[in-house]
């Protein structure tokens, strides 16, 4: 193996596995707030503990984010010294505004609103939450400035060394791929966030316990999810797609699987990409659809990858492709049970329907997938360069490192991260296991002791 | 001058992070000694609960701005020290999740297990930090480029090809060992009560004694390892206040941590004092350099020339100095809130 590829590997790795933690701390930092500020309307007791319980799976997820991410800034320069060299002057910005406005942000009112709920008032405490949620929410979007940077590079100069030079601070911040990526990736979290919340009330509904807290669950969840799953199609799915088919005509070509310029081009639903025939084996495609999406008329002509020069096809065409169609086909499947989900709460029969509740409690893994699913398109698609246009991938790894420590590391952080993901389980399987109920936590802290 | 400007705050983030985080690893280092018992252990962890996440943030926060303030030297030392931060990210996730675990889990044999990870993982973060320091001042095999790849240990001498680690790096490594775990004593006499209290401050004494020893050892070291150092003191030799300064904070650490009239909270000052000055004296020690060459004072990482362009410097200035003023806001805040003794049973 060379060692750009293990440069490859272990970003996407580290990267990968990061990004399961605050997916769900994005989006359970907003439900938390809702939680929080029905409490506070109605003094609530019961929403109140609600609020506490996802503060504690807050907090475990918060903590795995948190040390999976110290690696994510340290491997600019540990994996990609030449593209570091490079791109600080521009990228190092979001990175340390991210640290400078979100971290400190974020660490000092989590440890408020874990810490002090007995030292402080209720309106505080509240105000903490919406602290907590407005930290991980900036957060988020200084990491897709980033990345949007690298994606569709804007408001930069070049010096004589090299280097790249922002020459406006406003527009490298509202990049509008960036918009679009932030608007389309959040909604994304709030997916994950709602599932999770709406999989743990079905799952005590199961069962039958906490069966008060599970329709608070529920309703949260399912309320949530709902908006979300449409959200993320449209429009901030439509407009990403829109957007990235203008500026990446190629990744969009590979994406859908188009080798040939067409007009009124098909959308593939099913198939696989062969690279060998440049084109799509045992496709189940419609005619025209994919024409009207971009352009909006089934007559326009879609570029094929025909129309690119072979050495900037996306290196990975085939996982694209499914990574691009696996996002899409679960989106949809978001939409549908979310729909279904929201009726059945509607007619207020959603709390004895176990067919759906089973469905939602089945469904929890998905959004993780579609979300993971939904980076590889985007970062996968911006291959074969690092930004785009502007920088080779292959240009940007550090090539003073060895594949043989490379690969040393990559290793290592498999292992760690293989304890650390069982770890996080039973952590988690435990706080569920555990519930909301303060009853079962007085009697764990009494055995505690 | 935007340089000069960015060189300080670059610095002052690094001095923050180990004042700040420099308490809960010297904690950690010493919990198994001072905390022998599970509501010793409580109290101990439940000083540094609320705020060591917030302490390594500011790890993050400096990493970042070294890398769009000096993006040459970030590329060049981050590459080139690859197996040690490897390590030393290993570690603080090992440490991160095992204090997080330790709350959750009430089984017996594992939390046992889970502190010795906690407390292993602390003190080698405080070696790895210091050698990495001592690194910086030793110098290291730069090429013209810019880049260059050191492996943990070659035969353990400084030199043009040395390794990580070698006798002067070691001293670095076990003098930060020692001053970190100084100064989680003293954290300790400030925020606990009682016995364990009692404990960290004769704790403290010999550690003092240890930390005046390997201070001065490593002065010795480094004038020797590298005689560059002393120049921009001899050109301004008002800045021998530097070293006066250490000294008189290693003084005053020993004044107030007396049994007879302790006064913990000056005693822990003194001794943030006194990483402050150790750190600035180093950096003084090496200006304008960033990163000095054992290959020759002309591939030495500058000032000059790790500097990013003027506009991305001028912008940063404003948006840094609000965030700043901001987060320091916060990490008063936090402290404030939790200011005093922690209670026994206050425990998350």
């Amino acid at each position: 193996m060379g060692s750009e590829l293990i440069h490859r590997l272990q970003f996407a790795f580290t990267v990968t596995f990061h990004y399961l933690f605050p997916q769900l701390t994005m989006g359970l930092g907003l439900l938390i707030v809702a939680l929080k500020t029905v409490a506070l309307k109605t003094g609530s007791e019961e929403w109140d503990r609600a609020a506490r319980f996802w503060g504690r799976i807050f907090a475990i997820n918060f903590v795995f984010g948190v040390v999976t991410g110290i690696p994510m800034e340290f491997e600019f320069g540990t994996n990609w010294a030449r593209f570091a060299r490079l791109s600080g002057g521009v990228i190092g910005q979001p990175l340390a505004m991210e640290g400078v406005f979100s971290f400190f942000l974020e660490s000092a009112f989590l440890g408020l609103f874990l810490y002090g709920e007995k030292r402080i008032s209720r309106l505080l405490h509240w105000f903490s939450a919406v602290m907590v949620f407005v930290g991980s929410w900036i957060s988020g979007f200084f990491i897709i400035v980033t990345d949007a940077w690298m994606q569709h590079p804007v408001a930069y100069a070049r010096l004589p060394n090299g280097q790249f030079e922002v020459l406006s601070f406003w527009r490298l911040l509202l990049n509008p791929w960036a918009l679009l990526q932030y608007a389309h990736n959040m909604t994304g979290a709030v997916i994950t966030g709602a599932f999770v919340m709406a999989a743990v009330g079905a799952f005590y509904l199961l069962e039958g316990r906490n069966q008060s807290y599970a329709r608070i669950f529920l309703k949260v969840g399912v309320i949530a999810g709902m908006i979300a799953s449409f959200v993320i199609i449209f429009p901030t799915g439509d407009a990403a797609g829109k957007y990235v088919a203008r500026n990446q005509p190629a990744a969009i070509a590979a994406m859908e699987g188009l080798f040939k310029s067409t007009t009124g081009a098909p959308i593939v639903i099913l198939g696989q990409p062969n690279e060998q025939t440049g084109q799509i084996d045992n496709p189940i495609a419609v005619n025209d659809v994919l024409s009207y999406l971009i352009y909006g008329t089934t007559r326009a002509e879609v570029e094929g990858l025909d129309q690119f020069p072979r050495d900037q096809w996306p290196t990975a065409l085939p996982l694209l492709f499914y990574a691009y169609h696996i996002m899409a086909g679960l989106g949809t499947w978001f939409a549908l049970l979310m729909t279904v989900a929201a009726f059945l709460l509607w007619r207020k029969r959603l709390y004895t329907a176990r067919w759906a509740l089973w469905a939602l409690l089945l469904s929890f893994p998905l959004p993780y997938i579609a979300n993971t699913a939904g980076w590889m398109t985007a970062e996968l698609g911006r291959q074969p360069w690092l930004i785009y246009g502007l920088m080779r991938t292959s240009a940007g790894y550090s090539n003073m490192v060895s594949a043989g420590n490379g690969l040393f590391t990559l290793l290592g952080f498999m292992g760690l991260y293989a304890l650390l993901g069982l770890l996080f389980t039973v952590l988690i399987y435990r706080e569920i296991a555990r519930g909301p109920e303060p009853a079962a936590a007085t009697a764990e802290a009494l055995h505690a002791d | 001058m935007l340089g000069f400007i960015w060189f300080w705050l670059v610095a002052i983030m690094i001095a923050a992070y180990v004042i700040l985080d420099g308490f809960d690893l010297g904690v950690g280092a010493l919990l198994l000694f001072l905390a022998r018992s599970e509501p010793d252990r409580r109290a101990a962890l439940a000083s540094i609960g609320p705020v060591w996440d917030g302490n390594e943030v500011w790890l993050l926060a400096g990493g970042g701005t070294l890398y769009f303030a000096f993006p040459l030297l970030y590329a060049s030392a981050f590459s080139g020290f690859y197996l040690p931060l490897m390590i030393v990210l290993w570690l603080l996730i090992l440490r991160g999740v095992s204090l997080e675990l330790r709350n959750h889990l009430d089984l017996g044999v594992w939390r046992a297990l889970l502190d010795g990870v906690f407390a292993w993982a602390s003190a080698l973060l405080a070696v790895f930090f210091g050698a990495a320091l001592a690194n910086v001042l030793r110098g290291v095999p730069l090429q013209p480029d810019g880049y260059f790849f050191l492996p943990l240990w070659t035969n353990w001498r400084p030199g043009a090809y040395p390794g990580i680690l070698d006798w002067y790096t070691v001293i670095g490594g076990l003098l930060a060992l020692a001053a970190l775990a100084l100064h989680g004593a003293l954290w300790l006499t400030v925020k606990t009560s009682g016995a364990l209290e009692r404990r960290a401050r004769q704790m403290a004494t010999p550690l003092w004694a240890l930390v005046v020893a390997l201070t001065a050892a490593s002065l010795v070291a480094t004038i020797a390892v590298r005689p560059a150092t002393l120049n921009n003191y001899f050109n301004h030799p008002v800045t021998f206040i530097v070293p006066a300064a250490v000294a008189a904070s290693l003084a005053a650490m020993w004044l107030y941590n007396r049994s007879q009239r302790p006064q913990p909270m000056k005693a822990f000052l003194a001794s943030c004092l006194y990483l402050f000055f150790m750190l600035a004296g180093a950096c003084w020690g090496v200006y304008p350099s960033l990163l000095p060459a054992t290959t020759g004072a002309a591939n030495d990482i500058t000032l000059t020339r790790a500097l990013s362009g003027p506009h991305t410097l001028a912008v940063g200035l404003v948006w840094w100095s609000f965030g700043m003023a901001l987060a320091t806001a916060y990490v008063v805040f936090v402290y404030a809130r939790f200011r005093g003794k922690v209670d026994a049973g206050e425990t998350h």
